[in-house]
């Protein structure tokens, strides 16, 4: 039995014994010289799996009786989590050259980091989902610190950890009390409980705090307010990391819980979530507007966009399922190419954040201003870049589960949210005449940030065929 | 040819995709090419929109030329025209070289400046020839973005806070329709524009938040269309973003502007308020009578008052486009055919007349009407064809100002006389406001030192303005030439919104 179970999380198994042989080697060999090589060959590795895992894949199988589980869904998202990994390390790299952090744990905390979020996504079971969820979180926050230097890197790491690990308290309580309610921790456990539909306010309680510990994780407002200045703090690529795998792991995880273990009671869940959903809109929205760090906004982005994914959630439905993981998808790589532009934002040789030096950026590299405007326009959903098409199949969903005032509030959030994309165009293309930055790119970035714009004005033919990918994924969570 | 349609909507994109990847450089040389392969793109777009009308059969009410090809999401990349659609096509492609010609003098990003017209050029064809809702949206959403630059780069001094309030004021207006497009899917279970011209949307009165919706899910949806055209179009009171984007816009833009993207608004009406949702028109229909009404007494008052040239002929479209929606809730066959000469004539004329400023702004860099005056003294044939214009915009008869205005009012005066009555009065108030521009402009004594060495049209002005007066003299004298091609598309659209009213009249009669 237990070989029959090791094959199934072989490439977990894989990724976590790399890491410990990556540290090994790296401590007994040249420490932090050794870091470019540690960098360029985890991303491969990871990149591997992501490929092999995307093309083998079929069927869905538990390991540890239950506690493991490996099917589509988990494996649509395992790709996008290893992928975007892959790519963001590869990214990151004259980054933390540049500014002299590139330590060989960083890459090796990214790998199991990723490690942690894909047991998050296959998790079956709510030790599983503990587990996971603090492999990863606690590679996080020292990744967020990891510019020890750095009075705001180390803010940022430490304010992380003190609210992730409040986030945690909430997620266990609403854990013990499910469990105590329900008498297992297995998902399919609890889903039988409740299988007449009907829920004990015991079990309810459970649900919240679950729920409002997930909501941490995925930066849902409320429970938004370490975002920002995590994102503003943690060193750029971290930021990026951040913003995108680990998004994605967490709204899995979140849709797991949701419908694995209460997907019975969904009438009891979706307005916790439309709430978390519609509040997460507006608050990102808004708040973006008075934010002149490009880092900031793109946390205050992130939120909003979360709220979107959330809309998804709300629906209750298969198809709303199959909305968010497209949507999380297009995000993940409008985030990739959007990051690969504000790594490389530097005046004088020093890093800047700042969106005032984009003033005017169009005359000086022509190129780069098309991508970042696409980009901004399909964050900002305006068709026919693909983010407009990610917003659709959610307002979609939302509008099919009978939740049309949750679309209406999301398309007028989106208004107000397009102004903040639409200003950094405006400096770009019609701003007035400042110092401006110099954006060196290496080929990496270069190609993150060309080939995610491509993307977006492309996809609009077909969506290269992720629309299909993720309805197979949502068939096996939700059915 | 099976693929005409797609041809003619990609050619302006194609070009710009050439433009872009393969001009380079900034040099005069540079600039000339950016300039002449925009307008060969053009110029080709426009001969083959004319294959279209060669083998266009104005007697078939339906859609003609129409191709088919699945795309995401269970939607379908569906083009075609009809009677409705393919006057619009027309003017787009008849407009563009002239807008591309006028753009001639523009130094500053010659390229790009190219290029945003080019792409917004296949955006409003895509927009009149989409015959999928989302499609219909993709188009209509995405020529704001090209807008959006074209004001911001290379608008006038105030042109940051134009171009922000013109795109977020239609994308809020849009987003509503997105979401009423949306259940429209989830109701009909397609997104095929001809099918769901024949589905019928509930129209059970229900109660949403306490309020009788009568009319039921039909009045939503139209109110959310609604939404969307009437700040396209722009009607009185949410046309407010319009004269500022005119004001910043550069020429080109204005004239695409007015010309053009105004119409959407008319033409998303047409689509599909009027036959989609009856029982909501005719719930609406007469406050949107009044609203228009409003519209063309109050811009025509304001627009007396504008000391800036293009502010007053901003504020003289949005009266005009009082007329088009007052012809189309008329509902009937004069009504509506008035409403859709207005809007073919209104792109000649309003396209000309912000030509017309163009021409002296570039001379003079100011577009306030004191500065001016007796330019008649130095430039006779300018005189003359904004003489020519300016009766055209008063409604003189003989040009197509009139038809389009007359039609309406005969359409509405069959159905709400005092409507009617308050209209007419607008006839008379652009007359003056019209006239006083004109005198103020160019008559009189040449005075101010400043224009004592101004000159004449050139050769390529005059080459610009010479189809648009053509244009407007024809069909001043010859309406059949439009009336004939919408004739019957406009008869079926009318047949059918009498039955489905009359269906959808006894399901609400029957929850009652």
């Amino acid at each position: 039995m237990i070989s029959a179970d090791l094959n199934i999380v072989l490439p977990e198994l894989i990724l976590a014994v790399y890491a410990m042989g990556a540290l090994m080697f790296a401590v007994y060999t040249g420490k932090d010289a050794t870091a470019p090589l540690i960098l360029g060959s985890t991303a491969a590795l990871m990149a591997a799996l992501g490929v092999w895992i995307a093309i083998s894949g079929s069927g869905a199988a538990t390991a540890f009786g239950g506690a493991f589980i490996d099917d589509g869904f988990s494996r649509f998202a395992k790709v996008i989590i290893l992928l975007s990994a892959a790519a963001i390390l590869l990214m990151s790299q004259s980054y933390m050259e540049r500014i002299g952090i590139l330590k060989f744990e960083y890459p090796i905390l990214i790998a199991l980091a990723t490690v942690g979020m894909m047991m998050m996504v296959s998790a079956g079971d709510l030790m599983a989902l503990y587990m996971g969820l603090e492999l990863q979180s606690l590679s996080l926050y020292v990744i967020a610190a990891l510019h020890r230097d750095d009075q705001r890197s180390t803010e940022a790491g430490l304010k992380y950890f003190v609210l992730g690990a409040l986030s945690s308290g909430l997620l266990l309580y609403g854990a013990s009390l499910t469990y105590g309610y329900a008498g297992t921790t297995l998902f399919s456990g609890i889903l039988e409980t409740i299988s007449d539909g009907k829920m004990p306010i015991g079990l309810l309680l459970g649900l919240v705090f679950l729920f409002a510990g997930l909501a941490f994780k995925v930066s849902a407002a409320p429970f938004h307010m370490w975002t920002p200045d995590v994102y503003e703090g943690s060193p750029t690529p971290v930021t990026a990391f951040f913003a995108t795998a680990p998004k994605v792991a967490a709204m899995a995880l979140f849709a797991r819980v949701a419908h694995d273990a209460f997907g019975t009671v969904t009438a009891d869940w979706t307005q916790i979530i439309a709430l978390l959903s519609v509040v997460s809109m507006f608050l990102g929205a808004i708040a973006a507007i008075g934010q002149r760090d490009i880092k900031r906004l793109m946390a205050y982005s992130s939120i909003a966009h979360m709220g979107f994914a959330l809309m998804g959630l709300a629906a209750g439905t298969m198809f709303g399922i199959q909305a968010m993981l497209i949507y999380l998808a297009i995000y993940v790589v409008m985030n990739i190419g959007t990051f690969a532009f504000i790594l490389s934002m530097e005046r004088d040789g020093q890093p800047v954040t700042d969106i005032d030096g984009l003033h005017q950026y169009s005359k000086a590299e022509p190129l780069k201003a098309l991508a970042l405007l696409v980009l901004m326009f399909s964050l900002a959903g305006v068709p026919p870049m693909v983010g407009f098409f990610g917003k659709f199949y959610v307002l979609q969903a939302a509008v099919d589960a009978d939740l049309a005032w949750l679309a209406v509030a999301g398309v007028i959030a989106s208004v107000i949210g397009a102004f903040y994309y639409l200003r950094i165009v405006y400096f770009m293309y019609f701003g007035e005449e400042r110092d401006a930055i110099q954006t060196p790119m290496n080929a990496y970035n270069w190609a993150a940030l060309v080939g995610a714009a491509v993307i977006m004005v492309a996809g609009v033919v077909n969506l290269f065929g992720v629309e299909a990918l993720a309805a197979a994924a949502a068939e096996t969570l939700v059915n | 040819m099976e693929n005409l349609i797609s041809i003619i909507t990609f050619i302006p994109l194609i070009a710009a995709t050439i433009l872009g990847l393969f001009l380079r450089g900034d040099d005069r040389a540079a600039r000339q090419n950016a300039k002449w392969v925009a307008l060969a793109a053009t110029v080709l777009t426009f001969l083959t929109s004319l294959g279209l009308l060669a083998d266009f059969n104005p007697a078939d009410p339906g859609f003609q030329f129409v191709e088919e090809r699945t795309w995401l999401a269970g939607l379908t990349y569906k083009v075609g025209v009809d009677g409705i659609s393919i006057l619009f096509v027309l003017l787009t492609t008849f407009l563009m070289p002239l807008v591309i010609l006028s753009c001639w003098e523009v130094d500053t990003r010659v390229k790009d400046y190219m290029i945003a017209f080019l792409v917004l050029e296949s955006l409003m064809i895509g927009v009149f020839v989409a015959l999928d809702l989302i499609l219909f949206y993709l188009f209509f959403e995405a020529g704001l973005i090209p807008m959006f630059l074209i004001i911001g780069i290379w608008g006038g001094a105030n042109r940051i806070y134009a171009a922000f309030k013109f795109f977020l004021y239609t994308l809020l207006g849009s987003v509503l329709m997105l979401v009423a497009m949306i259940a429209m899917w989830i109701d009909a279970g397609t997104t095929d524009i001809p099918t769901l011209l024949n589905h019928q949307f509930g129209s059970e009165t229900f109660s949403l938040l306490g309020i009788q919706v009568v009319g039921g899910l039909q009045t939503l949806l139209f109110l959310a269309f609604f939404a969307s055209f009437a700040v396209k179009l722009p009607m009185w009171p949410v046309h407010t973003w319009l004269p500022d984007a005119h004001v910043q816009a550069p020429t080109g833009g204005s004239v695409v502007l007015a010309a053009i993207l105004l119409k959407m608004g008319g033409y998303g009406f047409l689509r599909f308020s009027l036959p989609m949702f009856p029982v909501g028109s005719e719930v609406m229909g007469p406050l949107i009578l009044w609203l228009s009404a409003i519209a063309i007494v109050y811009t025509s008052l304001v627009a007396l008052m504008q000391e800036d040239m293009k502010k007053l002929i901003a504020y003289s479209s949005v009266a005009h486009m009082g007329f088009v929606t007052m012809g189309i809730f008329a509902v009937n066959q004069q009504g509506v055919d008035g409403a859709i000469f207005q809007m073919i004539s209104h792109g000649f004329i309003s396209g000309a007349l912000f030509l017309a400023v163009g021409v002296i702004y570039d001379r003079m860099h100011t577009r306030e009407i004191d500065a001016y005056g007796g330019l008649v003294n130095r430039m006779p044939v300018y005189a003359l064809v904004f003489m020519f214009f300016t009766m055209a915009n008063v409604g003189l008869p003989g040009t197509s100002g009139f038809v389009g205005e007359f039609l309406t009012l005969i359409g509405i005066f069959q159905v709400n006389t005092w409507v009617a009555l308050i209209a007419t009065s607008g006839v008379i108030f652009s007359a003056g406001y019209a006239l006083w521009l004109y005198r103020r402009v160019v008559m009189g004594d040449l005075i101010k030192e400043s224009l004592k060495t101004i000159s004449d049209m050139s050769t390529r002005e005059r080459f610009i303005m010479a189809p648009l007066v053509a244009m407007t003299l024809i069909l001043g004298v010859y309406p059949a030439l439009v009336l004939d091609v919408i004739g019957p598309s406009v008869e079926h659209l009318l047949s059918q919104y009498q039955t489905a009213l009359i269906d959808g009249g006894a399901t609400m009669l029957a929850a009652n």
